[in-house]
């Protein structure tokens, strides 16, 4: 598999996308699962809110040169809710963000993110409005994600963030990759599976 | 010692190890796959030069894209011809069993499943879909991936996974007259949120659920992650059995006492201790509508749209009134509709489609509306057609077509134009989710999704039961 990547600390400024429930549809429409790779889901996010019928530009974060190279994106309530697709998480981390802050996120694209190795960790919900405020205010501010220290620093500010361990952990080791560390243990696979009856047709 | 649920269960004994993350190993017992979700997954087991050890517990069908009218090959769709090809070259070149468009056996992977007894009591069960908790009907622990646990489960049988809580919702009593199903989940994920069931599996219980029918048990697992939880499912009993009976893939004779031996060990025990317990009375239960822009934007047929000051979230409101372009405090009785969806793995069923040419039957679609019946499968085409609903249906004025996923997500050529509003049997009302970025979508059960289309507004079904 591919070589070891530990993930401890994200840097760089951020974008904010204010709003809950913003589902897998709105981060991704439907018709751009259509292609083979994932290759080009980096020019989609958020596809059908930053251009209008015609290709023309709509007012959006995405779209502001003040974000131009954001790698952090803010977030509200139950980010990425709605379809598996982890063409959603691909499409955001291709376009470049490398870490989401949120106040929660819905489960299939917390997992989708962390195997991917982009984590998504959650702040309170006074903490994201002071998140989303010093973006907004001056969109240059750096702030750096620890995964170690579970913080998120910027200026003299440092939130304390959180994630699920297991998740911290596979990040932070490179072990979120999972393929090589599931395969090592196929011996055992095998034998848990000759002890699920159906796995045998019921045969005895 | 507390009694355990069927989650902790089927976990238990599924369970290969733990991880050094502190994750748990799971064995997946059955991994269904389609076209859109696993192209990449297949390509990253080429890259490193993986097999699939456990082949023969992998099914694929095709669902998503499939044209459900003009069904030659090369489909007019480019991309689509591409998608589905490369899914047929993987399973050719992996060899995994598959239900292509020429099977009789093709269709939704959540109406296939069950209806080959793939879907089985006491099983794992994963799929690069988020719908997969339909299969929780059968007492499955099933949930939907990504795309990278789609190559974890290809290339190992097991996902990295931790483990949820479990929430009991009993429905008490009994449901009235034109109330279904799908109005039971859409109540629940009114009531309890659709972040609600974060962290939780959801194990339906209670008269009402155990009454209903495994069809019924499906429409209400399915939309288990419209509320937020990964997983839900009902604890089998002999409605289950009985409907696994005889399915190709389930065994028979002496295998199939055992296997009910297996499948009524799993149930939840008596004693079980749950993380958390609610409870609903079906009498309390009406036709229920969604006004909103997600599953748990709903109202009962005779309320009115809420205000959005009503809201836990106003702004998320205000957002979805922007999008749909109503009056908060309109009501819902009389809305207008210019497109009737019957179908998806929610609602695409034999039993969904006689609820809806019940409706029909002997009636026109109003002149103003689209309607279209999208059978979940090939198979339920098929005994639809034996019982001549497919006549019901092109009588009233409704297009019959080929088994897929149809308007439900809109990739293939059947989609919401403009700023189209849709009565759709579907499971969500996202924005731009049946393919028109100003579409609008009113999710509901089939019979009023039938119903609306007579009269091309939303109606109370109640005045046809």
């Amino acid at each position: 598999m591919s070589e070891i990547v530990k993930i401890t600390r994200v840097g760089g400024t951020a974008v904010p996308i204010r709003g809950n429930d913003i589902d897998t549809d709105r981060i991704i429409p439907a018709r751009y699962l259509k292609e083979v790779t994932f290759a080009r889901m980096g020019e989609y996010p958020f596809f059908d809110e930053r251009y209008d019928g015609s290709g023309k530009k709509k007012d959006h974060p995405f779209n502001d040169p003040e974000y131009k190279d954001a790698s952090i994106l803010f977030v509200n309530k139950n980010f990425g809710c709605g379809s598996s697709r982890e063409h959603a998480p691909q499409a955001l981390y291709r376009f470049g963000i490398k870490a989401i802050v949120g106040e929660s996120f819905a489960a299939i694209f917390a997992g989708n993110c962390t195997m991917m190795g982009l984590p998504a960790v959650t702040v309170g919900a006074g903490e994201i409005d002071q998140l989303v405020r010093s973006v907004e205010e001056n969109p240059r501010t750096e702030y750096s994600l620890d995964l170690q220290s579970k913080t998120l620093s910027y200026g003299n500010h440092r939130i304390a963030i959180d994630l699920p361990e297991t998740y911290r952990i596979a990040l932070t080791t490179g072990s979120w990759d999972s393929t090589a560390l599931l395969r090592a243990n196929l011996e055992q696979v095998k034998k848990t599976a000759a002890k699920l009856p159906y796995m045998s047709g019921f045969s005895s | 010692m507390a009694g355990r649920t069927l989650y902790d269960k089927i976990w238990e004994s599924h369970t290969v190890g733990i991880l050094p993350t502190g994750q748990t190993q799971l064995f997946i017992g059955l991994h269904l796959i389609h076209e859109i979700t696993t192209a990449p997954a297949f390509d990253m087991l080429r890259e490193s030069g993986l097999d699939i050890p456990f082949r023969d517990r992998t099914f694929a069908t095709v669902d998503h894209i499939v044209p459900t009218d003009l069904r030659q090959r090369p489909f007019l769709d480019k991309e689509a011809e591409d998608l589905t090809r490369a899914l047929e070259n993987n399973v050719e070149q992996f060899g995994v069993e598959f239900f292509g468009l020429d099977s009789m056996n093709q269709g939704i992977v959540h109406v296939i499943g069950p209806q080959l007894g793939l879907t089985q009591p006491g099983i794992t069960l994963a799929c690069g879909d988020s719908h997969t908790s339909t299969h929780g009907a059968f007492g499955t622990l099933a949930f939907g991936i990504g795309t990278s646990q789609v190559r974890d489960v290809l290339a190992t049988q097991t996902l990295a996974m931790d483990k949820l809580k479990v929430r009991r919702i009993n429905i008490g009593g009994a449901l009235g007259i034109g109330v279904y199903a799908k109005d039971v989940i859409l109540h629940i994920i009114r009531r309890l949120g659709v972040a609600g069931g974060k962290g939780f599996a959801y194990e339906y219980g209670g008269a009402v659920i155990d009454r209903m029918n495994m069809e019924e048990r499906m429409t209400v697992c399915n939309m288990s992650i419209e509320g937020g939880a990964l997983v839900g499912y009902v604890n089998p009993d002999q409605t289950t059995f009985d409907y696994l009976q005889g399915r190709a893939y389930v065994p028979s004779g002496a295998a199939f006492k055992r296997a009910i031996d297996y499948w009524k060990s799993v149930a939840s025990d008596a004693d079980a201790k749950y993380d958390d317990v609610v409870e609903y009375q079906g009498k309390d239960i009406e036709p229920t509508v969604t006004w909103g822009i997600n599953p748990g934007q709903s109202v009962s047929i005779s309320e009115r749209m809420p205000r959005p000051e009503e809201f836990p979230d106003p702004e998320g409101a205000k957002k979805a009134y922007e999008h749909m372009g109503w009056q908060p405090g309109a009501p819902m009785l009389g809305t207008p509709i210019n497109v009737a969806f019957i179908g998806s793995c929610t609602n695409g069923r034999l039993a969904d489609l006689r609820a809806a040419a019940k409706i029909a039957k002997g009636r026109k679609v109003n002149s103003g509306v689209r309607a279209l019946v999208v059978p979940g499968s090939a198979q339920v085409k098929k005994l639809a057609e034996q019982e001549g609903l497919h006549k019901i249906f092109q009588e009233a004025g409704f297009q019959w077509r080929e088994a897929g996923c149809s308007m439900c997500l809109a990739m293939n050529p059947d989609k919401l134009n403009g700023r189209e509003i849709s009565a759709s049997s579907s499971n969500r009302n996202f924005i731009g989710r049946q393919g028109s970025p100003q579409g609008r979508t009113l999710l509901m059960s089939p019979a009023m999704v039938a119903a609306a289309a007579l009269n091309g507004k939303v109606v109370d079904v109640r005045e046809y039961e």
